[in-house]
């Protein structure tokens, strides 16, 4: 494998900085290792080769020049299927958007293309965000790199995978449930869903619009912060992007651990289903934190049980009313129909899947007369109780750490037919999404030494630093992030 | 069953899709179990709780109202499945 590959992305940027790399080096390095894996892991749906090629060469002129944008400028990345520009079509893993090309750019995309970043090409997706495994796209599902008969997580699966596969040195994916962790972690990377509002949505086509949002996924913490760097802040185009100033997240990463509480919620170690074996290395993450100095206390959070539950409930609610967008008439699939009504319907039931239609009539249901206060409503006052449970354990801690998923990749297929069982892969996801507060995963071992596993970490509002701090310093004290899979059959 | 043949019919009409008896049969077990999951959230006591139904406090932004570039009827209807000149052409609405 070229050593190029291997490079997170401060290194690729110093190499370039030195002159031993230029940034047509490192995309003909990536696009090369696309062509040479992705046929075996089929994270992405397509490639830009010709216009990242083009660009690579246009950021070495300007450096040359002495017209460098900065430490990303010519470093290429990869984006999930649901964030839009005109430079590109966006399918969201969806029938009912082929060959849909947006006239306007996600926020997200322009902001990376003007910190000088090269999107390397799409990445495959669970058909609108529903789904934990990529297995609900509507083109092809993913395989996880380091076992190409299992799943790669979702909904990001292809973001995850292609950085596990080293297709990418980075990339974006969006987090409703659990959508960048649950995936990062089954890929042995970095995923992080940042606060609610610190990064505008504008572009990102909206699945559960209170619960979605954009975040980083990489192979080093480091490049995380880097990342969030670039995509933060406050966007006009998003009335729910907090107008809050961006810090200087990789200055906060210095590798030390020892002035922070960590809070441990000792009952969601015993969530039934839980794998024994991912659940001992978290344990065996969190004394790695021990030993680097961070004090560990116990922590209560009694409604979390009730979060998937809560979930479900309110973001098919969403989904149902932000999915009634796509009839056929402005954009996307069209069935042909003699009335209009027929036409919504015949569009909708063509090009939609199983999951989506599951999750559109499921919020359809809840949101009817009769049944709102019982189960959407209810839900809501669920929903504050998580909220309450966290405010009150920050009270005693920093950081709160526990498992991003319940066990490790699973065969491809094998859970296809049971949708509940699906859902609870989400388990120590959903809070955070319901409670809008960041979280992070971070590679913490192998199940079986083949499956990777990650621990999940989870702060107060906007302290972002805190948790890309804690999770970079468990990261120079252990190796499992320079791991590669061997992407053997 | 808590939701009867009817009811998965009339739920897809309100969304509207369309599903065969087959699907029907199949949404209705797929929805059932996770409605008989979700009946856990009837022991928690939440009557003196407030609903959340998002996480921010949401303020209305304001702005000056001022004509702004917005996209051109070209690029409006260049993704619309059936177009002309000018509008986006749909089954007869009208008879």
């Amino acid at each position: 494998m070229n050593e190029v590959l291997a490079l997170s992305l401060s290194e690729l940027s110093e190499r370039i900085d030195r002159g031993d790399l230029s940034s047509r080096d490192i995309v003909e390095a990536f696009l090369g290792r696309i062509d040479e894996v992705d046929d075996r892991v089929r994270a992405m749906v397509r490639t830009h080769r010709e216009p990242a090629l083009r660009e690579a060469s246009a950021a070495d002129d300007a450096r040359r020049k002495g017209n460098a944008k900065g430490p990303l400028h010519g470093l290429p990345i990869v984006l999930k299927d649901n964030l839009v520009s005109p430079d590109f079509e966006t399918h969201c893993g969806s029938r009912i958007l082929q060959g849909f090309r947006a006239p306007y750019e996600a926020t997200v995309v322009t902001k990376l293309k003007a910190a000088g970043m090269i999107v390397l090409g799409n990445t495959n997706m669970d058909e609108f965000a529903m789904g934990s495994s990529t297995e609900n796209s509507s083109l092809h599902p993913t395989s996880n790199p380091w076992d190409l008969g299992r799943v790669p997580g979702g909904s990001s699966g292809g973001s995850a995978a292609a950085v596990a596969a080293r297709e990418a040195p980075a990339a974006l994916g969006s987090d409703t449930g659990g959508s960048i962790r649950q995936p990062a972690s089954l890929c042995g990377i970095a995923g992080m869903k940042p606060t609610y509002g610190r990064v505008s949505r504008y572009g990102l086509v909206a699945f559960a619009s209170s619960l979605d949002q954009i975040g980083p996924m990489g192979n080093r913490v480091s490049d995380l912060a880097l990342l969030l760097e670039v995509i933060a802040g406050h966007d006009a185009k998003d009335s729910t992007s907090l107008e809050k100033e961006v810090p200087h997240y990789k200055g906060a990463l210095d590798g030390s651990v020892d002035d922070l509480r960590i809070g441990v919620p000792r009952k969601l170690f015993e969530t039934p289903g839980a794998d024994p074996r991912t659940l001992a290395l978290v344990r065996e993450a969190i004394e790695e934190l021990e030993r680097a100095g961070a004090k560990t206390v116990d922590v209560e959070l009694p409604h979390s049980a009730y979060g998937i539950a809560a979930y479900y409930l309110i973001c098919t609610a969403e989904a149902s009313s932000n999915l009634s967008r796509y009839d056929g008439v402005k954009f996307g699939y069209r069935a042909e129909a003699e009335t209009l009504d027929e036409m919504y319907r015949r569009t909708r039931s063509e090009g939609f899947g199983r999951e989506v239609k599951r999750r559109i009539l499921l919020g359809t249901y809840v949101l009817s007369a009769g049944y709102y206060d019982a189960y959407y409503r209810k839900a809501q006052r669920i929903r504050t109780l998580v909220r309450e449970d966290f405010r009150r354990a920050f009270e005693g801690c920093d950081v709160i750490a526990m498992p991003t998923a319940p066990g490790p990749a699973w065969p491809l297929g094998e859970r296809v037919e049971d949708p509940l069982q699906m859902y609870l892969q989400d388990t120590f996801t959903v809070t955070a999404n319901l409670a809008g507060l960041p979280a992070l995963s971070v590679p913490c071992g192998f199940v079986e030494d083949r499956w990777p596993a990650g621990l999940h970490l989870i702060t107060r509002p906007l302290d972002e630093s805190t948790l890309l701090r804690v999770g970079d310093a468990y990261e120079r004290r252990t190796e499992w992030h320079q791991r590669m899979p061997s992407l053997s059959a | 069953m808590k939701i009867d043949a009817e009811r998965i019919q009339s739920l897809a009409a309100l969304a509207r899709l369309e599903l065969s008896e087959q699907e029907a049969k199949a949404m209705r077990d797929d929805l059932d179990a996770i409605l008989v999951y979700v009946e856990q959230l009837d022991s928690v006591d939440t009557e003196e709780v407030e609903p959340t139904a998002h996480v921010l406090e949401l303020a209305t932004p304001l702005r000056e109202d001022r004509v702004r570039g917005t996209l051109s009827v070209d690029e409006a209807l260049r993704n619309a499945p059936a177009h002309d000149d000018a509008s986006i052409i749909v089954p007869k609405v009208i008879e």
